[in-house]
């Protein structure tokens, strides 16, 4: 570890800050309807969370790097270019979470990697079937895989169990919802710290720090493994109250059925070798259980601006993954004026946040306040544009107006 | 352009067949149990309903412990 440049280590920092926005990301998607139902306490269903995605870190030695394979030509890939992926993640991760909505950490990922590998080494690195087959395909499956799934099976229960409503009804419920949530939890720890673990050993090797084809080292595995844990713990708890109750109205039998859906489609597809994401499993499972009960309504509005979030995901992210790569290529001082941009604009994010907490105390308050939405809509939008351009031109206070409720167009007319 | 659709076939068919199945074998399960709850109250006893719900509940740990299997043990 002798030749641990100051770039490597600004990388591996990123990518930490990268996994744990990660976890506190998707929180929502393993804990949401278990909150919601009230099958646990707010803060015990994130520690449980949080437990068994650190188990999950350490259950696999397996490098998933699949993330990197195949989408990009790794062949020369620079720590540099691993940074600006990283930063444009985050941005892409923090803005999801600040309207509170539930987007693909991968994507977003994804979509930094493909856009500082274009602004590196132009389109011929980035291998547009790839991302047809590996991005965007699953997208649009996993929903409706998940949603069909437990659509069916929530209708199948009422059928069966008619409104049995009793004491042991409501027990067996509460241990079923708990039981498939945690599976959740674990295979989230198993496939998303692993990511960041591919990405910092990636880094690792191109910067010459470790031989190629070696395994992640163990600081490596463990500091994964607490950051995504840290940050599931912190909870995205903004996005728990969408997922919780903004899209739909759960009971626990529904919320059991829609989790035990997300658990079996998730297993059943990094198995098969169809990988989809964990964030669109649960949306779609959570949506179908919502419309597998009778009387049951799913909040379009709400969804649709979900599922403007997920198509704005890689290009956004790929947007500000190539403005922050063709910055930090000016110069060792190009890469510092991206980090503190990184960084002022996180705290910025953050202090909008502030305006309005939504933590453990009113997460599954039943109403969603007016404010959030129109914030939303307007904070969706716009930033994509809005951030290229100060990203290319490389001013640093830009970030402080980026997430500002500018005129935007109804989400609608940006599909 | 090559997308594996035989690969997205069998996760559709997978993850629907177990979750309703899971679902389903889980509903009776707890339909046994509650059963017994109205059987004590009358002061019965459903013998029956309660062994049928228990094999549905082990078949359910069963699918639990096949999942856990999958994460850790995973190619």
């Amino acid at each position: 570890m002798e030749s641990f440049s100051l770039i490597l280590a600004i990388v591996v920092v990123t990518a930490l800050a990268f996994d744990f926005t990660n976890g506190f990301h998707d929180t929502a998607n393993a804990m949401a309807t278990t909150i919601s139902t009230g099958a646990l306490k707010p803060k015990i269903a994130v520690a449980m969370s949080a437990v068994l995605n650190l188990v999950g870190a350490f259950l696999s030695v397996e490098v998933a790097n699949t993330i990197s394979k195949g989408l990009v030509d790794e062949t020369g890939i620079r720590p540099e270019v691993i940074f600006a992926a990283l930063v444009g993640a985050i941005l892409w991760n923090l803005l999801t979470w600040l309207v509170g909505l539930p987007s693909s950490s991968s994507h977003a990922l994804m979509g930094g990697l493909v856009g500082a590998t274009v602004a590196s080494a132009g389109f011929g690195a980035v291998h547009g079937d790839v991302l047809v087959t590996k991005v965007l395909l699953p997208a649009v499956a996993a929903p409706v895989v998940a949603g069909l799934a437990s659509l069916l099976a929530t209708r199948f229960s009422y059928g069966v169990g008619g409104t049995a409503d009793g004491e042991a009804t409501r027990k067996g419920y509460r241990a079923g919802q708990i039981a498939s949530a945690g599976l959740v939890s674990l295979a989230h720890g198993t496939n998303d710290a692993q990511k960041t673990m591919g990405i910092i050993t990636l880094a690792l090797v191109a910067g010459g720090s470790i031989a190629p084809g070696s395994n992640p080292p163990t600081w490596v595995i463990l500091s994964a493994g607490m950051a995504i844990a840290l940050g599931t713990y912190i909870g995205g708890w903004r996005i728990i109250r969408t997922m919780g109750t903004g899209l739909t109205d759960l009971e626990p039998r529904q919320g059991f059925a829609a989790q035990t859906s997300a658990a079996t489609a998730i297993l059943a597809s990094s198995h098969l070798g169809f990988s989809l994401s964990t964030t669109h499993v649960v949306s779609g499972s959570v949506m179908g259980a919502g419309l597998g009960r009778k009387g049951g309504v799913v909040r379009w509005s709400t969804a649709t601006r979900m599922f403007v979030a997920w198509a704005l995901t890689l290009p956004a992210a790929a947007l500000v993954g190539a403005g922050a790569e063709s910055v930090t290529g000016l110069g060792d001082w190009g890469t510092a004026v991206v980090a503190v941009f990184l960084v002022a604009a996180s705290a910025a994010i953050w202090k909008i946040s502030r305006r309005e907490v939504v933590d453990h105390t009113n997460v599954v308050q039943e109403t969603e306040p007016a404010g959030v939405v129109t914030t939303a809509i307007a904070a969706v939008t716009p930033p994509p544009a809005g951030m290229v351009t100060e990203d290319l031109t490389a001013t640093i206070p830009a970030p402080a107006t980026e997430p500002a409720p500018a005129p935007a167009a109804p989400p609608a007319a940006a599909v | 352009m090559k997308i594996d659709w035989a690969a997205l076939g069998s996760v559709f068919g997978v993850s629907l067949a177990s979750t309703v199945g899971l679902v389903v074998l889980f509903t009776l399960g707890i339909n046994g149990l509650s059963r017994r709850e109205k059987a004590a109250a009358r002061g019965g006893s459903a013998a029956l309903a309660v062994t049928g719900a228990y094999l549905c509940f082990a078949a359910c740990a069963a699918a639990v412990a096949y999942g856990i299997y999958l994460i850790v043990v995973k190619p």
